[in-house]
Formats: structure tokens, C-alpha cells, sequence
């Protein structure tokens, strides 16, 4: 079994979470933490929906930010896939979809302030990035044969729309309506940063105990998300479009002279700046190495390992749930709503509420990161293990699952794994602004400070961090022979 | 039930549509989240109600985030007024020349900060914090927000005058809780051991009788400072017409309603100027806040 290069690898992988735990620091600080818990599953069975008057206009918010963000994402996203064999194009799109959406709202908040054209961009950039990647994939597996038998004169547009795009219709659409339920929560979530969706009340609700206020507004949250296929149809996807642009809000209007100082004067280090010219450029990227750079870098993979595979275990431990091949209909339906909410709450929100009840320490981190992650690996490889038809004399119980599924499931289990390493990744440096030591609490930190050039190569630093990342889980996929799935 | 809901989808409709109508002449300012949003929304949309009746201008409040959130609408003209702390108003300032401290409260020409632990510390009350010195080592810290002034900068200033090293060094944990209120919450509930935090803040909660103090109490006051003030751009007579600024003066100074004086909570409000918080300034510098 050893011989095997998959099991190798998760050894391998394994051993180094087990090395990062002794360096991490997992704790349960607070008192009473299991009465808190007991007291916000309270708050959720008694949810108060009446709480504030502003729930109903975030929750349109929400909707409005996600639907212009994705289609200005996804509109960008597919000129970029055009050209996406060009080398700029594809360092371009892998550098702005590494800048996690909080990062891009922090940035845009610091000029555009709390204009909706903030919220908007920081969905759209990093979206058109992700979409460029995708939809240049799709296309690029599309079925030669319609182009070859065109005749000759054809125009390239005709070509394209004509005997390209049909054959990877489906395949886009549904990526896209995808990306538009991640859209939901990337928009719920830029409120926890002051723009008005649902974030901004979750936060306000969670910070003073409001549990029954903060369950309705999670509730809400999971009904939006499970009725995706009940309200976004296609024939109303266009009025949804053009409508959404009408209730993302006023906010507060755009001085364009801030853009101008923000790229003129704000993200120019602090020694430049001062006139003290290149030689204090030295001393000034030292103390930010020393100081923010290389700790949080540290904390960051540190932490990424651990969730990595506490999310593979997870996602292991969870298929069963949704497979039909253990269990009747009842407990099935159980483990579905069980891996639904773990993967329709962001891992910002799940990580929010456990540093809440637990404390601060990378525990609450872990968890959410492995629950949210593990919860999307875990339905994933459930749904595909329905496909497999066992021998009428297959083992039952423990041993089916351990000698005759697992081991089937086990490849694209661990490409859905290596897929989804950068971004646990990109999500456990955002954490960082939630107050776990990650290389989003020294961006913040800057923030706070002032400091938007410190913030600013901190950001870029988070940025290349996540591009290796990326290429390394590449290279691993490659190594392995692991086939790829672009929707996960 | 559902009327209720009805009532407030009606509502939550007209506050979205008058919210877009609002003209670009609208006095918007902000504050600091220092606090509980609930408590800050009642506070100063109370604030706004009495600015827009004693200036003839629509004054809208916008709440935010973090101090930084404050700090950066202010520097970006999105708000022309703002309730800062003594340090955010030090940043703001020196971000947005000609900007001015207009009034403080009568309680910030000195205010302190209160360090609090929980009493399964068992640390006592001392004059000195040098004094505690042994008993706070390898406790678990936290701060308010990393923008506070009494939450984070004053006592960083004083722990590393006692300690001669900086926080992380001397605590074996060291958070930032966010605001004034939860850092109480979180030390009461023994999250962290050891907290400080906003004195008015205490003493309201304490006279609020909303702290159990079985399970926390205050173990060393600082000397005092000058902190918070309302702060105001100065160009704001070019927009709204000369002597405006005056008027938004006078009119702070003037604020006697007890009810909202009372949710500050300030006895009421005083004169002031920028020069009175070079100590402020001075210290940030020191401790390598402010450059």
C-alpha cells in the first residue's frame, strides 16, 4: 500500500500538519465556551427575524452586490479567456484572483470610500480572474469537429459563436450559476469591512450576544442559497442584471482626487515619500520583513497545513453521509442539510462565530476552514460515489467504505483537495483580519495604522504566496496524474 | 407577526428610497466604533436629529467599521465630522491640513484607562503598575482596538514603561477584542485574564449594573490624558457657507439635552485645539504608531 504515490503523498502531507501543530497554537480560551455554544444554537432554533429594520434592505444588499459583481466578473472573465494563452493574460488573471475579495474591498475602500462601486470591483476583479481561468479551460476542451467541417471563409467571430460556444454552453452556464452562489457569500461577507450587506449586521448581532438576531439573519442566508434553483431561472436572469445596479445603495459620492493621492502618495513607502530616497528603502523593507512579513507568512502556512488536512479528514469522514450506498433516505437527508450548511456559510463567518464562543487561537480557524472546505470535498466525492454500482456481494458497513469506496474515490478526492489547497490558503491569510497572527492581521494592522504602502506589500506578498501555492498543488496534481475538475 | 414584518419592509423601502434622494449638500459625519453598534446608532442618530435642527442642513450619521474606516472617510471628504479618539483624531488631522479639534468632553481633558482582570487571577489592586509586575507576567492580555487610544495605545505606552519590552513579549497571549464593551466582556468572562479598556465605559456599565464583579475588577488606573473630541474639516465653509464651522461649534457646545449627553457619556461638551493633544501625538510617536 505504502507504494502507492497517492498514499505517499497524503502521508507526507499529513506529517508535515503533524510537525505545524507543534508550532501552532490551538487552544480553547474562553471560560464557558460549550454554554456559549449552547446559547447560540439557542439563538438559532429561536431565530428573531424582526430584530432590526435594516435586515431586509441587507439581504437585498447582498443580492444586488453579488449579481452585478459576478456579471461584471463574469463579462470581464470571458474577454479574458479569449486571450488567455497569452502569458501576461495568464500571470495577469492568476495575480488578481490570488487578492483575496476583502483585501480588493480594503484597497478600494481607502479611496473609492463607501461608494458601491467599492463592493462591486472587489467581487468583480478577483471573479473575472477565476472566470478567465475556467472559461478558457472549458473552451479549450471543446469538441474540434464543428470548426473543422465549417467552410472555408468562415469569419473567425461566426466561427466562435457558432460552432465553439454551443458545445460549451452548458458547461459555462452552470459554472457560472456556481460562481454566482459564491458570490452570495463573497457580497454577505464585504459587509464585515462596513459596505451594507448582511455581514455588517451579523457582526453587529454576534459582537453583543444577539444570537436569535444573529440565527435569523444565517437562516435567511441559507434559504437564499438553497433556493438558488427556485428564483434565478434563466428567462429572469437578464432583469435580475439590469435591475440589481438600482438597489446596491447610495453610499456616500466619489471624490476623484483621493484615487489620484491613494496612487500618487499613500501606496509610495513611507522612505520615498519623505525624500529619503532609496537608501531608507532598505532599513524601512527590513523592519516589514522582520516584523509583519516573515511572522505572518509563518502563521499563514503554518496554519494552511493544518486545515488542509483536517479538511481532507473531513471531507472523508462526511461522504458517507450523502452516499447511497450506506443508509436510508432519512439520515441521508440529514447529511445533506448537515454538508449544506457547512458549505453555504463562508469560512469568514464559521471562523467569526467560533473565535466568538472558543477564544482567539488558530483553533476556531482549523475548524471552519475544514468544515466549510470538507463540507464542499465531502458532497462532492458522495455525489460521484452514487455513480459507482457495486457487486451484489460487495462488503457492507465498515468495510465497504473503507475497502471498496474509499479506495475508489480516493484519486479525485485528493484532486478536489490539491484543487482547493490555495485557497484554504487565500482564506486562512484573510482570517488574519479576525485577529489569528496570519498575513491578514499585519494588513489590517497597516490599515489601522495608516500604512497603506506597508499594507500594500503585504498584500502582494499574501498574493505570491497564494501563486505558488497554486503552482505547487499544479505540479503535485500533474505529478500524481490527478484529473482536474474546473467546477469545485 | 406579519403586519410587523409588513411594516418594517415598508419602512426599510422609504429608508432606502430617502436615503437616495439625499442631496450632496447632506453634513455627513461619523465616529469612532468604540462601542456596542446598537448603543452607537441610538447615540448619534440622536447626535444628527440635533445637529440638522440647530444647522438648517440635512446631517446624516454613517456608522463604520473600524477606526481606520473613520479615519479614512473623514480624510476622504465623505464625512466632514467626526467623534474621534485622542489618537485617531491626531492621525485624521495630520492627514487633512487645516482640519480642527472643535470640542471635547468635559471628561477627556482626563480620561484614563482602566486595567481590569478577572478575579480568578487573583490579582489585586495597586498603585504602581511595576507593581503587578510579576503577577501580569504570562497572563493572557487583550486590547480594545488597534486605533483605540484608551484601549490600546495608552496602556501599551504604560505596560512598556513598567516592563521595558513590548506586549507580546510579556504576555503569553495578546488580542485586540475590537471595542471598549467587549474587551469587559471578554476578561469578565475569562477569555483573557487581564483587559483595558475606556474608563467611562466601566463606570457606565457599572452603574448600568451590567458587570458582575465577582468576576472582574479594575486593578490599576493610569495617569491621566486628553482624549476624545469632535473634530472638523476645514473646508467646510466652502461648502456650506461661511461661518459654518462656528455654527457646528456652538451648537456641540450647546448640546444640554441630558438624555444624549447621557449616552456618551459626557457631562457635556468644552472647547478645545489641536495643541492640546500633543502629548497624544508625542506618545504615538514613541511607540511607533504614528510616524
Amino acid at each position: 500500500m505504502f507504494s502507492y504515490p497517492t498514499v505517499r503523498t497524503s502521508l507526507i502531507f499529513v506529517a508535515i500538519a503533524l510537525v505545524s501543530l507543534l508550532f501552532s497554537d490551538i487552544a480553547i480560551t474562553s471560560s464557558n465556551p460549550w454554554q456559549d455554544l449552547g446559547n447560540f444554537f439557542l439563538g438559532v432554533v429561536t431565530p428573531n427575524f424582526f430584530s432590526s429594520e435594516g435586515l431586509m434592505t441587507a439581504l437585498l444588499r447582498t443580492v444586488a452586490f453579488a449579481f452585478v459583481g459576478v456579471a461584471v466578473g463574469s463579462a470581464s472573465g470571458f474577454l479574458l479567456a479569449l486571450v488567455y494563452r497569452f502569458l501576461p493574460v495568464r500571470i495577469f488573471c492568476n495575480f488578481i484572483r490570488a487578492i483575496h475579495e476583502l483585501f480588493w474591498a480594503l484597497i478600494f475602500l481607502q479611496f473609492f470610500g463607501f461608494h458601491p462601486l467599492t463592493g462591486v470591483l472587489a467581487i468583480a476583479i478577483p471573479y473575472a480572474g477565476i472566470f478567465a481561468k475556467v472559461y478558457s479551460e472549458i473552451l479549450d476542451e471543446a469538441d474540434p469537429e464543428p470548426r473543422n467541417l465549417l467552410p472555408p471563409g468562415t469569419g473567425v467571430i461566426s466561427a466562435f459563436l457558432f460552432a465553439r460556444i454551443p458545445d460549451c454552453w452548458h458547461q459555462i452556464r452552470t459554472y457560472t450559476a456556481y460562481r454566482l452562489e459564491c458570490g452570495l457569500r463573497s457580497s454577505a461577507i464585504l459587509g464585515f469591512v462596513g459596505l451594507p450587506t448582511l455581514g455588517f449586521y451579523l457582526e453587529a448581532s454576534f459582537s453583543q450576544g444577539l444570537y436569535s438576531d444573529a440565527g435569523a439573519m444565517l437562516i435567511l442566508f441559507y434559504v437564499l442559497i438553497a433556493t438558488i434553483p427556485i428564483w434565478v431561472r434563466p428567462k429572469l436572469l437578464p432583469i435580475y442584471v439590469l435591475s440589481a445596479p438600482f438597489f446596491l445603495g447610495e453610499g456616500l459620492p466619489i471624490v476623484w482626487g483621493n484615487v489620484a493621492r491613494f496612487f500618487t502618495q499613500d501606496i509610495v513607502p513611507a522612505p520615498l515619500r519623505n525624500g529619503e530616497g532609496l537608501a531608507g528603502l532598505g532599513p524601512w523593507l527590513n523592519d516589514l520583513m522582520v516584523n509583519a512579513a516573515l511572522p505572518g507568512i509563518w502563521n499563514t502556512v503554518i496554519l494552511t497545513q493544518i486545515a488542509l488536512v483536517a479538511t481532507g479528514i473531513l471531507a472523508l469522514l462526511a461522504f458517507p453521509l450523502v452516499s447511497n450506498h450506506f443508509g436510508g433516505p432519512i439520515r441521508r437527508t440529514f447529511g445533506h442539510v448537515f454538508l449544506v450548511i457547512a458549505r453555504s456559510t463562508p469560512e469568514y463567518v464559521l471562523a467569526y462565530i467560533l473565535l466568538q464562543l472558543w477564544g482567539p487561537s488558530m483553533l476556531p480557524a482549523v475548524v471552519a476552514l475544514a468544515l466549510h472546505n470538507g463540507g464542499i470535498i465531502g458532497h462532492l466525492i458522495g455525489r460521484q460515489t452514487n455513480s459507482i454500482r457495486l457487486r451484489p456481494d460487495a462488503p457492507k458497513g465498515f468495510n465497504r467504505y473503507t475497502w471498496e469506496l474509499t479506495p475508489r474515490v480516493y484519486r479525485s478526492f485528493l484532486a478536489f483537495l490539491f484543487y482547493r489547497w490555495e485557497i484554504i490558503m487565500r482564506e486562512t491569510a484573510i482570517l488574519g483580519i479576525l485577529g489569528i497572527y496570519t498575513l491578514g492581521f499585519y494588513v489590517d494592522s497597516a490599515i489601522q495604522n495608516i500604512h497603506f504602502d506597508r499594507a500594500l506589500v503585504l498584500i502582494l506578498i499574501t498574493a505570491l504566496l497564494n501563486i505558488g501555492i497554486d503552482t505547487l498543488g499544479r505540479y503535485i496534481r500533474r505529478k500524481l496524474a490527478l484529473q482536474t475538475m474546473p467546477t469545485c | 407577526m406579519a403586519t410587523s414584518f409588513i411594516r418594517k419592509l415598508v419602512v426599510s423601502s422609504l429608508l432606502f428610497f430617502s436615503a437616495s434622494v439625499a442631496t450632496a449638500q447632506t453634513f455627513v459625519f461619523t465616529a469612532i466604533p468604540d462601542e456596542d453598534e446598537t448603543k452607537l446608532v441610538e447615540r448619534f442618530q440622536g447626535v444628527a436629529d440635533y445637529l440638522s435642527e440647530q444647522l438648517d442642513v440635512d446631517v446624516r450619521y454613517i456608522p463604520v467599521k473600524s477606526y481606520a474606516a473613520a479615519i479614512t472617510a473623514f480624510r476622504n471628504n465623505q464625512v466632514q465630522l467626526a467623534w474621534f479618539g485622542g489618537l485617531s483624531g491626531v492621525q485624521a488631522r495630520k492627514l487633512v491640513p487645516g482640519s480642527e479639534a472643535l470640542a471635547q468632553g468635559v471628561e477627556d481633558k482626563a480620561f484614563e484607562t482602566y486595567f481590569i482582570a478577572n478575579t480568578s487571577t487573583g490579582i489585586e489592586p495597586a498603585d504602581n503598575l511595576a507593581d503587578l509586575a510579576d503577577e501580569l507576567r504570562g497572563k493572557t492580555f487583550t486590547f480594545g482596538s488597534k486605533g483605540s487610544t484608551s484601549g490600546r495605545l495608552m496602556p501599551e505606552y504604560h505596560i512598556r514603561e513598567a516592563f521595558g519590552e513590548a506586549p507580546e513579549d510579556v504576555f503569553s497571549r495578546v488580542g485586540f477584542s475590537g471595542n471598549h464593551t467587549r474587551t469587559l466582556r471578554l476578561v469578565e468572562a475569562g477569555t483573557y485574564q487581564v483587559g483595558a479598556l475606556n474608563f467611562q465605559v466601566w463606570k457606565k456599565e457599572m452603574d448600568d449594573g451590567n458587570i458582575d464583579t465577582d468576576a472582574v475588577r479594575v486593578i490599576w488606573k493610569t495617569p491621566p490624558f486628553p482624549d476624545y473630541q469632535w473634530t472638523i474639516r476645514g473646508d467646510v465653509n466652502d461648502r456650506f457657507g461661511d461661518g459654518f464651522k462656528e455654527k457646528v461649534k456652538q451648537a456641540l457646545l450647546n448640546l444640554k439635552d441630558p438624555k444624549l449627553l447621557e449616552s456618551f457619556p459626557r457631562s457635556g461638551f468644552i472647547p478645545v485645539s489641536n495643541d492640546a493633544y500633543e502629548p497624544i501625538r508625542k506618545t504615538a510617536e514613541e511607540i511607533g504608531i504614528l510616524d
